[in-house]
């Protein structure tokens, strides 16, 4: 691979490729479909549908952060919903601010909660999240802050493999009990909801809802390219060397704190921005995108799809999702132990997840006729 | 304490170094004087201390008392691990470590000497004298048929080669090679004999060893460790005429 990263992308990344034309093709037709066809047509797209699929994207995109930092870099953080989580909190509270005077007790500025908790001013960092380009900005910045100084404490004291997923998995718990608390100014058990609009459209309508649909999609298309760039540039074959040899790659001189910090923060921030786009559609957010488990099923996307091939991460997300739709409507009770297996299936008989599943089928066909080609099946993506 | 008139062609000097690992004393006032351009063999039984002095001199274990100086008056305990490796000591492991999972010309491209940081390195594009520089490499450690090939699945003697070659990508002014011919079959060891000497005209070499058909080969200088401390030092003959020597390794 001595081509540059671009170049690569176009030439190797075939699954890429097809990964992202069928999501550009989704984002074109479905918000089209939803606002031009009549709602009795077959190729009609319900905004239930819409919104459905539209959260699958911004799950996608949150795979795609695991996976650049797992993946990629070897580190298993168990605490990503915590950035997913923070930035749909940010997005939460411009969605709050502009409900305005609209809310049950009226008051032109204290969102419901705190006039119900009788808040005498919003408290500081409420403070200009009523304007759309500041309260982004805050929430993509205070998550990559947040990654930043847990990311430099841990990685500059060499805290790795199992005691770092611990320590995420701590992060993102102890800040699911601070946001539970109604003290903390984030609506507390009940979060934020009842949003009602967004740069002043309502979020019911469905021009609104399409659009937000296609920015998933489009945002989720460039966080891809992003990524990509990422680890095809030397500086991702430097976090293929830290995962794979840490100590080697200390001593060719690289920092592995600072290249592990910048895998870390760079994933926060598109979680991030996955917790952006999720919030306006599904209508709410509270402090259970916090909760541990929630971290912990995004681990399990990213191996059902594939891990290390950030394409196999996105469809994971969606490929679970979409399972988990079906159960909890038909089987609710069973969803759960379906995961489990799920992940052990995929640990036990498909190492390289869904995307390797055809790679494996055509070694077993070699096998079976006899043949094999020379250095197949040597070339290991590296250890969980 | 270091006498004036060595300085300036010593590269590397350590002086009354110990370590100890809970109550045991890993090198006990180790001291070793490497010149410019020196290439200088140490052998020693298990546990002698060689891979502890190593992981001082590059900065993964800290001295508890003892200078360690590199190329003048650098103090080498007060750097970290990356900081020393550009500085100019490159080190290679006992146990072949490339990046198994990238190919031979990423593993060189990764070594290759420039801007270590995260931006230049996101950015990073390979200049004219760092692509003609990998090509040397490639073919001075027989790899430039493969560069496409994963480094994992090389053979045992040729994940050595290439290490080397990335070692010598960094441009060190030291290269501190810890058993390079383990497992390497007869005729690698002799080519890679061959090779350092080669090497010991561009670069000052610390060679630990055990196979004692390589040292004579290399025909260099040889430092005897013993229980963390020097033993005895001179060429293989002297040595392994010495006593003290032939005590400790047949044992009393």
């Amino acid at each position: 691979m001595k081509a540059g990263p671009i170049t690569q992308f176009l030439t190797e990344d075939k699954g890429g490729q097809r990964l992202l034309l069928v999501i550009l093709a989704l984002s074109i037709y479905m918000p089209l479909a939803h606002l031009l066809l009549p709602s009795d047509s077959m190729f009609y797209v319900s905004s239930y549908t819409l919104t459905l699929w539209g959260k699958y994207l911004c799950y996608g995109m949150l795979a795609l952060a695991v996976d650049l930092v797992w993946g990629y870099c070897g580190i298993l953080s168990l605490g990503h919903g915590a950035f997913f989580a923070l930035g749909g909190y940010g997005m939460g509270m411009y969605l709050m601010r502009q409900i305005g005077d609209r809310g049950v007790y009226g008051d032109p500025v204290l969102p419901d909660f705190m006039v119900f908790l009788s808040y005498e001013k919003l408290p500081w960092f409420w403070l200009g999240m009523d304007m759309f380009w500041f309260a982004m900005i805050m929430a993509v910045l205070v998550p990559g802050l947040l990654a930043f100084v847990f990311g430099w404490l841990a990685f500059r004291s060499r805290v790795t493999g199992v005691y770092l997923s611990i320590i995420t998995q701590a992060l993102t718990f102890s800040l699911m009990l601070a946001f539970f608390r109604n003290e903390m100014g984030f609506g507390g058990n009940n979060g934020l909801t009842d949003f009602r609009d967004i740069l002043g459209f309502s979020l019911q309508s469905s021009g609104v809802r399409a659009a937000l649909f296609f920015a998933s999609g489009l945002l989720l298309i460039i966080a891809y390219l992003v990524c990509r760039y990422i680890v095809n540039s030397r500086l991702g074959r430097t976090m293929v060397a830290v995962r794979d040899a840490e100590s080697r790659t200390r001593f060719l001189g690289y920092r592995v704190e600072w290249v592990k910090t910048f895998a870390f923060v760079a994933s926060a921030m598109i979680a991030a921005i996955a917790g952006i786009l999720y919030v306006p559609q599904v209508g709410i957010i509270n402090p259970s995108e916090f909760s541990p488990i929630q971290s912990i099923e995004i681990i399990v996307w990213v191996a059902v799809g594939g891990r290390g091939t950030l394409y196999g991460a996105v469809l994971g997300a969606i490929v679970v999702n979409y399972l988990k739709t079906w159960f909890t409507s038909h089987y609710p009770d069973m969803w759960l132990f379906f995961l489990g297996a799920l992940f052990v299936v995929t640990t036990l008989f498909m190492p390289k997840g869904l995307v390797g599943v055809w790679g494996q089928v055509k070694d077993y066909i070699a096998i079976r006729r006899g043949y094999q080609k020379p250095g197949d099946g040597t070339a290991s993506q590296g250890g969980a | 304490m270091k006498p004036k008139h060595i300085e300036k062609d010593v590269v590397l000097y350590v002086d009354g170094v110990s370590v100890s690992f809970d109550g045991f004393k890993a090198l006990n006032n180790l001291s070793l004087i490497l010149n410019r351009g020196e290439m200088r063999a140490i052998i020693g039984p298990n546990g002698a201390g060689k891979t502890t002095m190593m992981d001082v001199i590059t900065g993964k274990t800290r001295p508890d008392e003892g200078v360690v100086e590199f190329d003048g008056s650098i103090d080498l305990t007060k750097h970290d691990e990356a900081q020393i490796a550009n500085l100019g000591i490159g080190r290679k492991f006992q146990k072949p470590s490339v990046i198994e999972t990238l190919t031979v010309y990423e593993n060189l491209e990764l070594a290759i000497t420039g801007q270590r940081g995260n931006w230049a390195n996101l950015f990073f594009k390979r200049s004219a004298a760092q692509s003609q520089r990998i090509d040397e490499l490639l073919a001075l450690v027989r790899l430039q048929d493969q560069p496409d090939t994963v480094a994992g699945s090389l053979s045992h003697g040729q994940k050595q080669w290439l290490e080397i070659g990335m070692l010598l990508a960094q441009e060190p002014k030291v290269l501190l090679i810890d058993e390079p011919a383990a497992g390497m079959t007869d005729a690698e060891t002799e080519r890679t004999a061959e090779l350092f000497k080669e090497l010991a005209q561009h670069y000052s070499l610390v060679v630990v060893e055990h196979d004692m058909t390589f040292i004579r080969a290399l025909n260099c200088k040889v430092t005897v460790l013993h229980e963390g401390s020097v033993l005895a030092e001179g060429t293989l003959d002297q040595v392994q005429k010495n006593q003290k020597v032939i005590d400790v390794y047949l044992g009393r």
